[in-house]
């Protein structure tokens, strides 16, 4: 459960000394991507900050965002954010089961109403489909969600599902799964999207929200800007290469070898916005593009039917062969009749003629 | 501006649908009217051959004569500019090229980008100094109707919004490539409809006049 | 031994030679924090895993730097690497949690990077601490 401690006196209990603090400040500026010069700004609001109660749902998901959170390389600053919030509520990692587990979220909503925290991944079936698709508990999705949200400070739509409905939405969206941000209106929404997003970007939000107690500075899809606020393709370093028009057109030509840029290979970078290219994956090891393969998009709503993920952006989503093949059809129909009538109405115009003298034509003068 | 991903996805999908419909059924509509029409039957015997005339004029009329040159340099100049700037970027810039493989099934080398974006940047110029000639110079504003502003008009955004998208100067990328496309679907639609048929009908004339004049005997 | 064994593979050397031409930026940077430095006394601090380094960038940045003639280590929340490179007043910073993995690389511009500074809170508990250490000294020589 939350306590009153504050974040300092929390991690001087864990036996962080005062430069062990300070570091852990520059490493929470740096997942905050933050300018390191604000860590004694973080250090100071962080010695105050409280701990907070997060209710961590689960609904049409993989598990694959609790995955990159919790393998991420530990013991970390990440570790140590997620030891000074109190989770109170997550299905998955939790030790509680069965009724013990749901009264866990019950008490956690009752003694911090107002001011928990709700991170949810997954999407979830909407008003109007058909509940039976995800339950817990024997209740629905969006009855849980409703209810849990119902006391909550804001609301952390953590993944692609989350954010934007993900794989489960996608076309023919069988569950008519939506996005929290889809049901919740009332409470501050923030989406940290990604298939699965980057770890030290879910803590780096959670620490953000920790730190100055209130909403980083969003985007128009509801994703902090901090994070989101570059595309793949202004951040990449191979964009030089796709300014001098150097492509790599197959996976092992010699400009794939030479490590050219991969827009021809269907690369989403220029329309999708995240800190791959900085913050990279594996403790920084690497990211895709720098391991040769073009981004998804995986950030961006939609993800899953924006064309195949190995075809230029500039290529249009739909085989347009038949629409074409019909109406040139058309085109050639319509073409002949028109030819026909000018053909009929010309014939018929020398039909008609009547022959004029030279008379006729002096009367009318 | 939230469903700006969506915007990009409707472009290039569904609307792209029906704006290359539109242009393949009113662009082959004219093209058939016009081939099958013909021309009146000439019962004269030919002086000479029309095929190498016909051909040779297609590409010669792109070349102004002295004449025309002396009389209206501005027109050829500015005109030639634009045209051929617009022809580059349209077949040489890589993400066109790639959208043209995907649906025709052909490709080839294209031009850096550095090379599209100065050209695109001209051709910009080469269309505003057009439109400002065509609304200063009291002849051509007295000729101009509608349908030539509104042909302009398709035109310029078309190159427009490809260099705003191009250099992202809107937010989020997604909805700046979504009207660049939009842009594009527009002038497919108006192609057909108005006096933008010259991209091919032009050819057809040329043809015309080089054979008549060829089968006659009379260099053209 | 499978089948598997069979199958020739030809191992492909990357080419991490190459020049991404993300390190020379960066370099202009320290020189500004330099001279910014000597003129005001104002630190700098360059964030290097916000930089969109291509492959072995960042090595090849810190071996041009070089090596100075300070190293420090601090025990805090696992290891922090401190060192002078060949650049004086320019400092690596390497964060590294319990693991030995790194969490956050700084370069510093400074006379001496502030972490390796006695903190003010514990400059104030110092005498204290040495107080109690003095009492119990005091009392254990009674005792003995």
């Amino acid at each position: 459960m939350a306590t009153s401690k504050t974040l300092g006196e929390s991690l001087r209990e864990h036996g962080v000394s005062r430069r062990g603090f300070l570091k852990f400040c520059a490493a929470t500026a740096t997942m905050m991507a933050l300018p390191p010069t604000m860590a004694p700004a973080i250090a100071a609001a962080l010695e105050k900050a409280r701990r907070p109660s997060v209710i961590w749902l689960s609904f049409q998901e993989c598990t694959g965002c609790i995955e990159s959170l919790t393998r991420s390389h530990s013991p970390t600053v990440e570790n140590l954010i997620l030891d000074v919030v109190s989770l109170d509520y997550q299905h998955t990692l939790q030790v509680a089961s069965g009724e013990l587990a749901e009264e866990a979220r019950l008490q956690a909503m009752r003694e911090n109403h107002g001011s928990y925290l709700v991170i949810v991944d997954g999407s979830l079936p909407g008003p109007g489909s058909n509940m039976g698709y995800s339950t817990v508990a024997g209740h629905s999705n969006l009855d849980i969600l409703l209810e849990t949200v119902e006391g909550a400070a804001a609301v952390i739509a953590v993944g692609t599902c989350a954010a934007f409905g993900g794989l489960p939405r996608a076309h023919p969206n069988p569950t008519g799964a939506v996005a929290v941000q889809d049901i919740i209106t009332n409470k501050p929404v923030i989406n940290v999207s990604g298939c699965p997003p980057i770890p030290t970007v879910i803590s780096g939000v959670l620490a953000q929200f920790l730190t100055f107690g209130k909403l980083p500075e969003l985007d128009a899809y509801g994703r902090p800007l901090a994070f989101f606020g570059q595309s793949i393709h202004d951040r990449c370093y191979r964009r030089p290469f796709y300014d001098k028009g150097l492509f790599a057109e197959t996976f092992d030509d010699e400009g794939a070898k030479a490590g050219w840029c991969l827009y021809r290979l269907g690369c989403k970078g220029p329309s999708t916005y995240n800190a791959c290219a900085t913050m990279r994956w594996n403790a920084g090891t690497s990211w895709p593009v720098e391991s040769g393969h073009p981004c998804l998009g995986c950030s961006e709503p939609d993800f899953w039917d924006a064309g195949s993920f190995y075809q230029a952006l500039s290529v249009p989503t739909v085989d347009s062969t038949q629409t074409l093949g019909l109406a040139a059809a058309a085109g050639v129909v319509i073409g002949g009749a028109a030819a026909a009538l000018a053909k009929h109405g010309k014939t018929k115009a020398v039909a008609d003629r009547e022959p004029v003298t030279v008379e006729q034509l002096e009367q009318k003068l | 501006m939230s469903d700006s991903m969506e915007f990009l996805l409707w472009t290039k999908g569904t609307l792209f649908n029906w704006a290359l419909a539109i242009f393949a059924l009113g662009m082959l509509a004219r093209l058939v009217e016009i081939f099958w029409l013909g021309r009146a039957p000439n019962y004269a015997e030919a002086r000479a051959g029309q095929w190498g005339p016909g051909l040779r004029t297609v590409f010669t009329r792109s070349f102004a004569d002295p004449g025309t040159f002396k009389r209206s340099g501005f027109d050829v100049l500015v005109g030639w500019v634009w045209h051929l700037g617009f022809i580059i970027v349209l077949f040489l810039f890589i993400p066109h090229i790639e959208l043209i493989k995907s649906v025709f099934g052909m490709a080839w080398p294209g031009l850096p980008n550095p090379v599209i974006d100065a050209i695109s940047a001209l051709t910009l110029a080469g269309l505003v100094a057009a439109l400002v000639h065509r609304l200063t110079h009291p002849v051509k504003k007295h000729l101009s109707d509608f349908e030539d502003y509104l042909t302009w008009a398709v035109t310029f955004l078309v190159v427009l919004t490809g260099y705003v998208a191009y250099h992202r100067l809107i937010n989020p990328y997604p909805l700046a490539l979504g009207i660049h496309i939009l842009s594009v679907e527009i002038f497919l639609v108006v192609l057909p409809f108005t006096k933008l048929t010259h991209m091919f009908t032009a050819f057809i004339a040329r043809w015309y006049n080089g054979a008549i004049f060829g089968r006659k005997g009379v260099q053209s | 031994m499978s089948a598997l064994d069979s199958i020739a593979i030809a191992v492909e050397v990357p080419r991490l030679a190459q020049e991404w031409g993300n390190a020379l930026p960066i370099l202009h940077e320290i020189r500004h924090g330099l001279e910014r430095l000597a003129a005001t006394g104002e630190p700098t601090l360059i964030d290097l895993r916000a930089i969109p380094f291509g492959p072995g960038d960042e090595a090849r940045l810190l071996e041009r730097l070089g090596r100075g003639e300070v190293e420090a280590r601090i025990h805090a929340l696992g290891e922090t690497l401190i060192r002078e490179t060949a650049i004086p007043a320019v400092w690596l910073v390497d964060f590294l949690n319990a693991e030995g993995e790194r969490i956050a690389l700084h370069l510093q511009i400074d006379r001496i990077p502030g972490l390796l500074m006695t903190q003010p809170e514990d400059l104030a508990e110092a005498p204290a601490r040495l107080d109690r250490l003095l009492k119990e000294l005091a009392g254990g020589g009674e005792a003995a």
